[in-house]
């Protein structure tokens, strides 16, 4: 018993070792979201392309989908933005984007050059519906379900490997 | 001269170290206050290290400019809180609310306290009783005396 409680302190110093050790190599820099399991906000904002046309979140609905958060000011934007042609065109997955807090022209310039990999274009000017889906820093993608409901979130650019992560959890929510 | 640079140096200093909170006008001053409490209070997502009120990232800016805009329509602090907490979760809260994930964070380092003295007492309370001295200071005679000797020592200064 004794020679238990003159160990006690060596045990608890193993015990804070064990906690801090695996901290190391954890990703501090993605909050996880709160909006997870939960409908994309409301919002009502024009297409980037036709300025009449007001998009709903009702028009996210159908299909599981990606939702992009992208704007022109964005480097990492651009460097995912081969990927993300690829796998709309060569792997017909619906991907919406948020054109957030970008000028038109310039984002419509942007998108002739480098491809339009969107289904639809939400163009979010002021960043309101980015505010509402707590985007901090662009780009960053969502997965949503066939209901609107959002599953994922990835903060960072859609490279092989996430897109492999995403892959994965979007073909469980076609069976679903 | 000397005194003209150091009195442009100032000069620069104050101009910076207020830029990121002035820009705003309230309507009292209650409401100025406020916003200064809470923007030191809410943690900025992206830099992370920092509270909105520090960081010049863009999102503390908009995040800033949502709680100017709260404010001045009239919602209480819980209200705003709440805003901030569904968006970017309870990470942005430099100080965490009272939850059962948080109790341990807010009650741990009581709890820990009060597991040293409860330690300290039962070690020592064994130690008294196995001691053949047994005098409430836990002295001999011999000790006592010794002390005594050296306490006058120092009343007589």
């Amino acid at each position: 018993m004794r020679r238990l409680i003159v160990l006690l302190p060596l045990f608890l110093c193993i015990a804070l070792g064990l906690f801090l050790w695996n901290g190391i190599g954890k990703d501090t820099q993605s909050i996880p979201s709160p909006l997870l399991d939960k409908p994309v906000p409301e919002f009502s904002l024009t297409s980037l392309y036709n300025e009449q046309r007001f998009l709903t979140q009702e028009d996210l609905k159908g299909r599981p989908a990606l939702l992009n958060v992208w704007a022109t000011w964005c480097p990492t934007c651009k460097q995912e933005h081969a990927q993300l042609n690829r796998i709309a065109q060569d792997e017909g997955v619906v991907i919406y984007g948020i054109n957030y807090k970008d000028d038109r022209a310039k984002a419509k310039i942007w998108l002739e050059k480098y491809l339009d990999p969107y289904a639809l274009n939400i163009f979010d000017p002021e960043g309101k519906l980015g505010l509402d889906l707590g985007v901090y820093g662009a780009p960053e993608t969502y997965l949503l379900d066939a209901q609107g409901v959002i599953r994922y979130k990835h903060i960072g650019a859609v490279d092989e490997r996430v897109w492999a992560q995403l892959k994965e959890k979007m073909q469980q929510l076609e069976v679903n | 001269m000397l005194r003209y640079c150091f009195a442009v140096l100032l000069l620069c200093i104050s101009s910076v170290s207020y830029s990121a909170i002035d820009t705003y006008e309230f309507s009292d001053e209650a409401n100025r206050a406020r916003f200064q409490v809470l923007a030191a209070e809410l943690r900025c997502p992206k830099c992370q290290n920092q509270n909105i009120a520090d960081s010049n990232s863009p999102i503390a800016e908009d995040l800033r400019f949502e709680l100017h805009r709260m404010l001045e329509t009239g919602a209480d602090d819980d209200q705003i809180v709440d805003f901030m907490v569904t968006r970017y979760g309870e990470f942005v809260l430099y100080r965490p609310r009272m939850s059962a994930q948080t109790y341990l964070l807010w009650y741990g380092p009581a709890a820990l306290l009060i597991l040293g003295i409860v330690v300290v007492l039962v070690v020592s309370g064994k130690r008294k009783s196995g001691n053949k001295k047994d005098s409430a200071t836990g002295l001999s005679e011999q000790e006592k005396q010794r002390l005594d000797h050296l306490l006058k020592q120092d009343q007589d200064k």
